[in-house]
């Protein structure tokens, strides 16, 4: 069985068709990438899966048990990590507390007042750190990090509630090109190795054809083409409808 | 007329631009291409000064724009329209008009709400209707008529065919050479070729916030493996 | 009732809701654009008042109106120009703190100029008499006040619509940011609104005066009510300002007119809660844009060093020694920096860790003080049962005025917190029957064991240490991480589990409760307690404690409740114009830092 499997999803914004009628599934230890021209849907259905929007109509089933009109909150407790555009963590705790206020929140301890922060889920947090390689910095404040380690840092605060799917929003966006490889390799690793399945939006087409598994295409609100990223290149459809226009057949 | 360079700029810490090198010429059409999150609309901001660059510069007409407020760089004659259109969605066509309009420039054409209703003659039969309540064709013409109200020597447009009918590409395709005509300088950014090639005379193609070619649409139409390393899936 | 009555209270309504109108439109119109709630405009709207009594005795009534409206508006133009200009990229914090600090100069100065008594304007000529409407007498000045609000609705509607300068105004408080790529100049724009703003509220101010005295309690009054209107009926719209200004005064109206005065605040309260229910934004308001990432939000909270522990273990111990040492008046004064440590701890607890603003966290000092004077005088319980109980009643407040403030974002939230406090204080003031009025509680003393200085002193020093090693062991709690969590990123505190609006609410609660701790305290220590000890100035004071040691710090609220306790206790006696100082003080900071405070004590942890 898929973890994640999405059914005929659809949603419109006063009367204009914003996704509709998209089915994929994410399966254990794939990764998942989802590409498009801008306005093409994918926001959308990446929202609709995290729970900030509402669909229209389909179904969103993690591990068969439906997602829709949960919260996102909620969603993330049915075991669904996310990672965001522009990072969101914590700027003025340090990067092991941004960790382990993870750990506590999935062990659903966050809300104790009696307990000190200071021991709990130490162990567990250092392991996380270790495993995206930001165990040295663990002392260090997230405001003060540099762009590429607050992405790992994200990275292991969604690992953190062991997430069997996890969302990345175009996660190489903002970082130096030469970060962008050393990132999605390790999410790639973490993924295999835990069997996660991934879903990732992205425009840079490196990362998409280096590290995705298979990669679907939205145009219109439409899924159009899927499959392995060889296929997807060599497709005409999405030839004409993303880049480079219609200039594999002029 | 527009030139950066070396510029770095982002959202906060993340930095989408790096070093970028671009450059707009007196009276042409030059189209910014390059994929989604390439850092098209960055650059335009950045030029308009929405964002303020880390480090670089950025020259129009011989002056800097670094330190410059968004509203002193529109009034040396430096026009935007941006990607989300950003009509003001609770006044009518002509307010939205009205918010645009400035002195009249030397070197530059002057246009008034007639002379825009001539060339969208859509908007002169909707002047009281909802900037809210227009298509987005329609919106998209009158981002256009708004930002020329300033009688601009020269125009940023943000994906001016994004999402828009065949058709209304035409329009808008239309109108910008007509812009050309008249003397304006036009920078566009887009993703998809085909669209650029309907107005543009020269090409920059960005990739990961950096200048990666720049020549005209023609050398760019005549090399194939270019296109392929840039514009390809 | 007869049908006669009715009509005449829904005209006092009418006439009532006119001068609500003028200043809530105001205000409104100023945040639309500039995005900072001005809590001086009712300071504004006093000014009015003030200099067309001072006017009408000079030049006459009807000149003496348009005249302090002008002059209203002149003095708004340097307020903008010389303060507000210079702070538009400032946390919004700091702008809050900004306007409220001049609410507390322009309230010195025109005690300094026109003194403390009320002072009573002239009626207006021509309108003198009254008008028999359905067998009634009804005044003809108030007919004149029903005409005028709409006539000025229409007026701003028209400016709005018709002028290009109106319509710059709405396009910027749609899209400041494209109207300023499209060349349109915000800092005139900026000045023009609030200049206009300033314009409305002093003539709302003028007009009042055949109706009510000027004094100068009236600019909390109208500010609170102004928010109530603002909120009820959307920040930013006029239209909505209108219709929110015909509702609470009509409420109220209609409230006096049956002889219920005292459920006036309940039924603003529970009109206020009905729509912020059903329409969070307000009537006719809509979803503010992403509030602005505030400048301070993102330091760090050190945890205390072990060195840090041992000072205030010592601290405690050598404050537990001073009874040895001294007497009587240093022991009231450390009874009273103790207890307003807990107040400004608690303060500190939702603005610092929560990131939510309260600019009435009085109220919770009050209810707490009033309820420990209730119970144990009218409840007869024993002194100590009534100071146990007494902050349950804090905290129950703090949970139902809480639940609201979290729902709301910023300033939105901030509004409210002040406007709950001002209902809680009016209730206090005219709620006779239970809170004595005016001249409050008396006879709320200790029991016998804790009657001395020294043994009531002991058992502050005992409860406040206790309260406030609690909130901060809870800043440290995985509770309190929560809590930093929500302010850092709401977005990923959601997505990893948290439910901000619960822990916020919490918190708040906490805060709530240990606010009325220390007001139970200050009850049995003054052996008193009126309204002014729970009034809009003890919420600045608890402010003013926390600034002073800087919000991003564990430990600054102690120090700035010390500090600030021992100034005013040695300078109050001696200045006059202590809050203007106060005021002054403030204004300086903000301007000399207005990148916020929190940046001058960094260096100090």
């Amino acid at each position: 069985m898929s973890v994640l499997a999405v059914n005929g999803l659809s949603k419109a914004f006063g009367g204009v068709r914003a996704v509709s009628g998209v089915s994929f599934a994410v399966d254990a230890g794939e990764l998942l990438a989802m590409i498009g021209p801008n306005g093409a849907g994918k926001s959308t259905c990446f929202n609709m899966i995290n729970g900030q929007l509402a669909p229209d109509s389909g179904s969103i089933e993690l591990e068969g048990k439906s997602l829709v009109g949960k919260a996102p909150r909620e969603i993330c407790r049915s075991g669904v990590g996310r990672t965001f555009q522009v990072t969101a963590t914590f700027g003025s705790m340090t990067v092991r507390e941004n960790v382990q206020l993870a750990l506590l929140s999935h062990a659903r301890a966050q809300g104790s007042l009696f307990s000190s922060m200071e021991e709990s889920f130490l162990d567990e947090a250092h392991k996380l750190l270790q495993q995206v390689g930001m165990r040295e910095q663990a002392d260090r404040q997230c405001a003060l990090l540099a762009y590429g380690d607050l992405k790992r840092v994200e990275l292991a605060v969604a690992l953190a509630s062991r997430p069997r799917l996890l969302l990345m929003d175009e996660p190489t966006a903002g970082m130096a090109p030469a970060e962008r490889g050393a990132l999605m390799q390790l999410a790639a690793g973490l993924a295999r190795g835990e069997k996660i399945a991934v879903l990732f939006t992205e425009h840079d087409m490196d990362v998409v054809f280096g590290h995705a598994d298979r990669v679907i295409v939205l145009a219109d609100g439409e899924l159009i083409a899927e499959g392995s990223p060889t296929e997807v290149r060599a497709n005409a459809q999405v030839r004409s409808v993303y880049l480079g226009g219609e200039y594999g057949d002029a | 007329m527009l030139e950066l360079r070396r510029v770095n700029a982002g959202y906060g810490r993340a930095r989408i631009l790096f070093d970028l090198d671009l450059e707009l010429r007196r009276g042409e059409v030059a189209a910014l291409l390059g994929r989604n999150g390439a850092g098209k609309t960055t650059a335009l901001k950045a030029a308009i000064g929405l964002l303020s660059s880390f480090s670089g510069k950025i020259i129009f007409n011989n002056r800097e724009l670094n330190n410059l407020q968004p509203y002193q760089i529109a009034r040396l004659g430096l026009a935007y329209v941006p990607e989300d259109r950003r009509i003001f969605t609770d006044l009518t066509v002509m307010e939205n008009l009205e918010v645009g309009r400035q002195p009249r420039r030397a070197g530059a054409p002057h246009w008034t709400p007639q002379k825009l209703c001539e060339l969208f003659p859509n908007l002169g039969r909707m002047r009281d209707r909802r900037g809210g309540s227009m298509s987005g064709g329609e919106q998209q013409m009158l981002t256009i008529a708004r930002a020329l109200m300033g009688n601009p020597v020269a125009i940023l447009l943000d994906e001016p065919f994004e999402g828009l009918a065949p058709l209304i590409v035409d329009r808008i395709a239309k109108t910008i050479r007509e812009l050309k005509r008249e003397g304006l300088s036009v920078l566009l950014s887009e993703q998809n070729l085909r669209f650029a090639r309907l107005v543009a005379d020269r090409a920059c193609i960005i990739e990961k916030g950096r200048l990666c070619y720049a020549g005209t649409m023609a050398a760019l139409d005549a090399d194939p493996a270019l296109r392929e390393r840039y514009l390809s899936v | 009732m007869s049908y006669s009555s009715i009509l005449i209270q829904f005209l006092n309504g009418l006439a009532s809701a006119s001068s609500l109108f003028l200043v809530a439109a105001g205000l409104s119109l100023i945040f639309g654009v500039t995005r900072i709630v001005n809590f001086a405009h009712g300071s504004l709207y006093m000014l009015g008042m003030y200099l067309a009594v001072w006017l009408a005795e000079r030049v006459g009534f009807w000149a003496a109106v348009p005249l302090a409206a002008a002059i209203v508006a002149l003095f708004g133009s340097v307020v903008e120009i010389s303060l507000l200009r210079r702070i538009y990229k400032a946390p919004e914090l700091l702008q809050l703190l900004a306007t409220f600090a001049l609410l507390l100069v322009i309230k010195d100065a025109a005690l300094w100029i026109w003194g403390p008594e009320d002072l009573l304007g002239p009626r207006a000529p021509g309108f003198t008499g009254a008008v028999g409407i359905a067998g009634g007498a009804f005044p003809q000045y108030e007919l004149l006040l029903i005409v005028l609000g709409p006539v000025v609705f229409v007026f701003l509607q028209l400016i709005l619509s018709k002028t290009r300068w109106g319509i710059l105004v709405r396009a910027a408080t749609q899209d400041r940011e494209m109207a300023s790529a499209l060349g349109v100049n915000q800092r005139w724009l900026f000045t023009g609104v609030f200049v206009l703003g300033a314009l409305l509220a002093g003539l709302g101010g003028a007009l009042q005066v055949p109706r009510e005295p000027a004094n100068l309690m009236v600019d909390l009054t109208v500010i609170s009510d102004a928010f109530v209107v603002v909120v009820v009926g959307g920040l930013g719209s006029i239209p909505g300002a209108f219709l929110a200004a015909l509702l609470i005064a009509e409420i109220k109206a209609f409230c006096i007119g049956l002889g219920f005065s005292e459920a006036t605040l309940v039924m603003e309260f529970m009109v206020m809660a009905a729509v912020l229910v059903l329409r969070p934004w307000g009537l006719l308001g809509r979803m503010p844009a992403e509030a602005r990432g505030a400048g301070t939000a993102q330091q760090p909270l050190a945890r205390p060093s072990p060195r840090l522990l041992r000072m205030l273990v010592a601290l405690v111990a050598a404050l537990a020694l001073v009874p040895l040492a001294s007497g009587g008046y240093t022991l009231v004064l450390l009874t009273d920096v103790l207890i307003f440590a807990l107040f400004a701890v608690s303060l500190h607890f939702i603005m610092g860790p929560a990131g939510l603003y309260s600019f009435g966290h009085a109220a919770y000092f009050g209810l707490g003080a009033y309820a420990a004077g209730i119970l144990f005088l009218q409840g007869k319980m024993p002194m100590e049962l009534a100071l146990a109980l007494a902050p349950l009643a804090a905290g129950f407040g703090a949970l139902v005025f809480g639940w609201f403030c979290v729902r709301l974002s910023g300033v939105y939230s901030a509004m409210l917190t002040l406007a709950f406090a001002q209902i809680v204080w009016s209730a206090a003031f005219q709620w006779d029957a239970l809170t004595g009025g005016s001249n409050g509680i008396v006879g709320i003393w200790p029991a016998p064991w804790l009657a001395s200085k020294t043994a009531y002193y002991f058992l502050t020093l005992l409860f406040c240490a206790l309260g406030i090693s609690f909130l901060w062991k809870a800043i440290y709690s995985p509770f309190g991480y929560a809590l930093r969590a929500g302010r850092d990123s709401p977005l990923r505190a959601d997505a990893i589990g948290i439910d901000v609006r619960a822990a916020q609410w919490a918190a708040f609660a906490i805060a709530g409760l240990a606010a009325g701790i220390s007001g139970a305290l200050y009850a049995f220590s003054k052996g008193s307690i009126s309204p002014e000890a729970m009034g809009i100035q003890r919420s600045v004071d608890g402010l003013v404690m926390v600034m002073l040691g800087g919000i991003q710090t564990l430990t600054g609220p102690v120090w700035g409740a010390a500090l600030y306790t021992w100034l005013q206790d040695a300078a109050a006696r001696n200045i006059d114009y202590w809050r203007a100082l106060v005021g002054i003080v403030i204004l300086a900071l903000v301007l000399a830092v207005p990148q916020g405070l929190g940046t001058l004590v960094q260096g100090r942890k």
